[in-house]
């Protein structure tokens, strides 16, 4: 009996270790600093998570269909320098559809990439994460990209603006959040996602199309980006051109956290958000135990290895590898 | 001829075949847009740029073979600037004020060990928990250089010791000091990549890990003495370009780990392991850095570089592809 | 007589929820060629991996010559003499032939290099032995897959070997180089090696081994002199009961032709090929493993491209250019492999069945769960699959209950044609005459049915009709009043069959 326990704890702890994890960390953190728990604080870790949150979601879509996307953060760089860009030519109203447009185009084309051409997703997206970001110094000429205007557009309600006292962006994540969940845990294009993720060779004898799956998971997560390119450049109404740089690997850190595996088939929108919330209460724990912005980097490291550690060990059944 | 032997052979020489194009190409280009006047294939011209492919090169040597080993290392940018800074930091600490110019070595030594120490990190890591390396190494990716900012925040770490800048600028038999670096680095791992029993088996255990495993080849030391190579050639790569600069920004290295990768896959190694060479690594990088040097020779600016490289990339993958590409009645799957 | 090289006494191990191997012993006497049989599943690769250290026995003692053995892995394993020639080619591709037959174990010299000379020696000289049309530095992955198998074969030739054991070896061997391998085998029978067979080929093991030793269900059936026994016994201590060579007697009611093939090739894989399936009728495909019946069913499920001939279903000319189509068009294939083509095992059973139609099964812009709930309900009674619920694992599943799955999944689809590749490989007993009654049940209801198998009661039993192929051409068709297993046998070795639609 004892083991039995012993085992079922040890199996609550792989399904839901990073639950554990996370309310481990929001109680030390509270103690430390009881602002840590209030409203505010936790108004100000959502919104400072949404852009990073948005683009996991996407992301999710990648990693479940088997794939990776290291292109989302210079995307997301171009899709903000553009939409800013536009702005002040074409007008908000236009400049926001055309910005879609052209983000969503470049995730087709990788999509077709690795969809239909079958090319290894790795290296694809780590060529297109260079070659989007020339593209993006090329179309801002290497310069930083400005609203003229700041005060007078309506375009700063996405990242600025209050409703029903909530910020923006968060109902942006949050509203993203439900309608994904929805298509990717109720959907016949969320079943097949993960069909083709788990065995695409099977996937392809029950008549899934795998590569239109694939290239449709891409065409998501450009999707995404562009939604996260809206809210930075609302937030800030100017930009500098690399400001998506880096947040490909923060954004698969937070997919992973929430227990997506690489190999592709597992992991859940909701998980993937509960990825990206513990990645912004460390963030913010830290800083508020003034700790600076950098231990959260170090933290993060121990933390991913740690929880991915903890799920393959389950799964096999014993803490170390047994590779000799 | 085999079935298959074309293909092996185009590409294996293709990356040579790749630099003659660069070559002619900006040459041909060079004299309708150069900016100067000066030829593209100007011997002190090609002698910088072997320079300047050093630290790129003495890295990517490193992830040729963990990547034949069927890893992959995305921390080596972090890795770099940890060892830049300890390099720089270490001439000012006290403990070694009475050395005089004998604080280089040391120093180097120190930047060399720390590196060859969070290689071995990250391999150890890899061998004991079994997470993948790709996700490992995506951790201390962003450990590495949170630790970085640790020592200066966000303030550049300088000091410029003029002995060592003497003696990374000395040119011996027309080479840079850091061109003879990556040379000795490549024959050195050439060797040991095609004549020792650990090259042999990293090569093994990449191809067909089971099989090594079957055949009692103790995959986790190999694994993690790659790792601990790598980081070693991180340091190298650091000491040698930093000797120089004498003054490194917590940001340094960062993408280094693409340029590395794109420098690798161009070079012919097989992204999932088991196949690969030093040589066509070397390739890969002068490839690169012809590239560069030759985009911004017919007057093209930095962000093309980019754009150029990234395509580049892929285009080879569709070629590899398209090269490889099975008979209409195989398997659709 | 003389003691045992090898010896397991008593062995026991098992997994969760199964007892994989229970009290299992045997010896192999020096220069003994000793068969290990069983049906797959009957629990030899456990043994073997216990033997080999890859898992330890729960009970039970291994002992090398006389002295009792701890194997730590396959390495230990190899240091007492002990060496493994594995059925899935364990070779590293990239490398040279000398450098895979010592893997592992490359030849040191100074400052860790390896001692080149040494190692291509060494190599020639066995390689010589097995007289191979390659050399030492020749790259594994330009060799064909037999000559890929000699020198898996090769490998057991490097040590001073007490007991090499051989897992099916010749599966993808020709008949000229069987006899290479045969040769060899008898050579280290010269030289007191004894020798382990696992194989499912009769003629072999009756042309070969000395004494067979019978697995089922994990349980050690005995241990027989090969002299004393026939291929008739052997086989009912594998399956626990006499073989049923039955055939067929009772037809269905015939309907139209529902599919028709006329001149079909592909490639190198199988040319020529014309055939009809009524409905209401099941046609058996027999043949030995490569013959292109495989290819074929791919072929008509769009996912290979005939490069010439055409493919009629009921009547009309059709080109099926992918899974998706042939789904369209009323095609079901149950896959050859289970595992790997067949299901995704991380999914559960209902999402499993239900995948090729989520597409139809829409409740709003949903897939209507309850819809396959009731589909899963269905067939679950139907083939009477045992699972806790629709939410378990397919990859829990045991084999026979995961190959319902599968069959469900196509069932439900309501084909016109089905398509199934050898439909109860690796499958106990019981489900396996489960399976068989229902190909004959869906022939009733008017269904087409194609049936794939190497297996010859299996064929003899469902089929009103066998189509017999050798090396990608159908040999002879049958009926299953005129066919016998001689007959059969001989049209399947491309013996003296004439030609006959």
């Amino acid at each position: 009996m004892a083991t039995m326990t012993k085992q079922n704890i040890g199996n609550i702890l792989a399904k839901q270790g990073i639950l554990v994890a996370f309310a481990l960390f929001i109680i030390a953190f509270t103690i430390a600093n009881p602002k840590f728990l209030s409203v505010d604080n936790m108004f100000s870790v959502v919104r400072s998570s949404a852009i990073l949150g948005v683009m996991a979601l996407g992301v999710t879509f990648v990693v479940i269909s088997g794939n990776l996307d290291l292109s989302v953060g210079s995307m997301m760089s171009f899709s903000t320098i553009v939409v800013l860009d536009l702005h002040d030519q074409i007008g908000p109203l236009l400049a926001i559809p055309a910005m879609f447009a052209m983000t969503i185009a470049l995730g087709a084309f990788i999509g077709f990439l690795v969809g239909y051409l079958k090319l290894n997703s790795l290296i694809v997206t780590l060529g297109m994460l260079s070659a989007i970001h020339g593209l993006t110094l090329t179309y801002s000429g290497g310069k930083n990209m400005d609203i003229a205007d700041k005060d007078g557009t309506w375009f700063s309600v996405f990242g600025q603006g209050t409703a029903l006292g909530i910020p923006v962006p968060i109902l942006i994540f949050i509203a993203l959040a439900a309608v994904l969940g929805l298509v990717l845990g109720k959907t016949a294009f969320g079943r097949k996602v993960y069909a083709v993720g788990g065995n695409g060779t099977a996937a392809t004898f029950s008549g899934i199309r795998r590569a239109r799956t694939v290239f449709l998971c891409y065409i998501m997560s450009s999707a995404c980006v562009a939604t996260a390119g809206l809210i930075q450049a609302s937030r800030s109404l100017g930009s500098q051109n690399t400001v998506g740089q880096g947040l490909e690997l923060e954004v698969l850190a937070a997919v992973i956290l929430g227990g997506a595996s690489l190999m592709g088939g597992s992991g859940t929108i909701f998980k993937t958000v509960v990825g990206v919330l513990i990645l912004g209460f460390i963030q913010n724990g830290l800083l508020l135990l003034g700790l600076q912005f950098y231990v959260q980097f170090v933290v993060t490291w121990v933390i991913i290895i740690l929880a991915v550690w903890l799920d393959i060990a389950a799964k096999r059944g014993r803490l170390w590898s047994p590779i000799a | 001829m085999q079935p298959g032997a074309l293909s092996d052979a185009l590409k294996k020489g293709a990356i040579w075949g790749f630099i003659v194009l660069e070559l002619i190409f900006f040459s041909v280009a060079g004299e309708y847009l150069a900016l100067s006047d000066k030829a593209f294939m100007d011997y002190e011209n090609m002698l910088l740029l072997l320079k300047q492919s050093a630290p790129i090169g003495i890295i990517a040597i490193g992830m040729t073979i963990v990547m034949i080993n069927g890893n992959i290392d995305l921390s080596v940018g972090a890795t770099y600037a940890i060892a830049a800074i300890i390099l720089l930091d270490s001439m000012t600490w006290t403990v070694f004020a009475g050395l005089g110019d004998w604080v280089i070595p040391v120093s180097w030594l120190l930047a060399l060990a720390v590196g060859t120490f969070l290689g071995a990190l990250n391999g150890l890591i890899v061998w004991k928990t079994g997470v993948d390396a790709f996700i490992v190494t995506l951790g201390s990716m962003l450990g590495y250089r949170g630790i970085v900012f640790m020592f200066n925040g966000e303030n550049p770490t300088s000091h410029l010791n003029w002995t060592l800048v003497d003696f990374a600028e000395a040119q011996f038999l027309g080479f840079h000091t850091a061109t003879w670096f990556l040379a000795i680095v490549t024959v050195i791992i050439w060797f040991v990549m095609t004549r020792t029993v650990h090259g042999r088996n990293a090569y093994a255990i990449g191809d067909n890990r089971e099989a090594a495993v079957n055949a009692g080849i103790r995959v986790g030391p190999h694994v993690m003495i790659n790792f601990a190579v790598i980081g070693f050639l991180a340091a190298l790569s650091a000491v040698v370009f930093y000797s120089e600069s004498g003054s490194v920004n917590p940001n340094d290295g960062q993408l280094y780990e693409l340029w590395v990768i794109t420098a690798v896959v161009l070079g012919g190694t097989k992204i999932t392991g088991g196949a690969g060479s030093v040589i066509g690594t070397i390739g890969g990088v002068i490839a690169i850095q012809l590239l560069r040097k030759g985009l911004g020779h017919i007057g093209a600016d930095t962000s093309t570089v980019n754009l150029v490289i990234g395509l580049i990339l892929i285009a080879v993958l569709v070629l590899d592809r398209q090269l490889n590409v099975k008979g209409k009645e195989e398997l659709k799957v | 007589m003389t003691d045992p090289v090898l010896r397991l006494e008593g062995i026991v191990k098992t997994f969760p929820g199964v007892r994989a191997l229970d009290g299992v012993s045997f010896s192999v006497m020096p220069g003994e060629v000793h068969a290990l049989m069983g049906e797959n599943g009957a629990g030899k690769s456990t043994l073997m991996k216990v033997l080999g250290g890859i898992h330890q026995p729960d009970e039970g003692k291994i002992y090398v010559g006389d002295t009792p053995a701890v194997m730590s892995g396959p390495l230990e394993a190899k240091a007492k003499g002990i060496v493994f020639i594995h059925q899935e080619l364990s070779l590293a591709t990239e490398l040279s032939v000398a450098e895979n037959i010592y893997l592992g174990e490359l030849p040191r010299s100074s400052f860790g290099r390896v001692d080149w000379s040494e190692l291509y020696a060494r190599t020639d000289a066995i390689l010589k032995k097995l007289n191979v049309g390659f050399n030492a530095r020749t790259r594994v992955g330009t060799l064909s897959i037999a000559n890929q198998q000699m020198v898996e074969i090769a490998r057991a030739l490097t040590v001073d070997a007490k007991a090499v054991i051989f897992d099916e070896p010749t599966a993808s061997l020709t008949d000229a180089e069987k006899v290479v391998l045969f040769d060899v085998i008898s050579d280290l029978q010269a030289s007191g090696v004894g020798i382990i067979y696992i194989s499912h080929r009769m003629e072999e093991i009756f042309k070969i081994t000395d004494r067979i030793s019978v697995l089922r269900d994990g349980q050690y059936q005995g241990t027989v002199n090969t002299a004393d026994t026939d291929e008739e016994k052997v086989t009912q201590m594998m399956i626990g009961r006499k073989l049923d060579l039955s055939r067929n007697a009772a037809h269905h009611e015939l309907g139209k032709v529902a599919l028709e093939v006329r001149g079909l090739t592909c490639g190198g894989m199988y040319e020529d090929i014309s055939f009809q399936i009524r409905r209401g009728e099941v046609v058996g495909f027999y043949g030995l493993v490569g013959a292109g019946r495989t290819e074929i069913a791919e072929t008509l499920f769009g996912l290979r491209d005939p490069s010439a001939g055409q493919i009629l279903l009921d009547g009309e000319e059709v080109r099926i250019s992918s899974p998706t189509d042939a789904i369209a068009k009323g095609i079901s294939l149950v896959p050859e492999d289970r595992k790997g083509q067949g299901l995704v095992l991380g999914m559960n059973c209902r999402d499993n069945m239900t995948l090729p139609q989520v597409d139809d099964l829409k409740a709003g812009p949903f897939v209507a769960e309850g819809a396959e709930v009731a589909i899963f309900d269905q067939y679950r009674d139907k083939l009477d699959i045992r699972t806790p619920g629709w939410k378990q694992q397919v990859g829990n599943l045991s084999g026979g209950n995961q190959q319902k799955i599968v069959i469900g999944k196509w069932l439900s689809m309501h084909p016109n044609v089905l398509i199934v590749d050898e439909p109860t490989r690796g499958i106990d007993v019981g489900s396996k005459s489960e399976i068989h009654k229902l190909l004959r049940a869906l022939a009733a209801q008017g269904y087409a049915v194609m049936v794939i198998s190497s297996e010859m009661p299996e064929v003899l039993h469902v089929s009103d009709r066998i189509v017999a192929m050798y090396s990608g051409k159908i040999m002879r068709t049958f009926t299953s009043e005129e066919v016998t297993e001689d007959s059969l046998i001989q049209a399947i070795s491309g013996l003296g069959g004439e030609r006959a639609a």
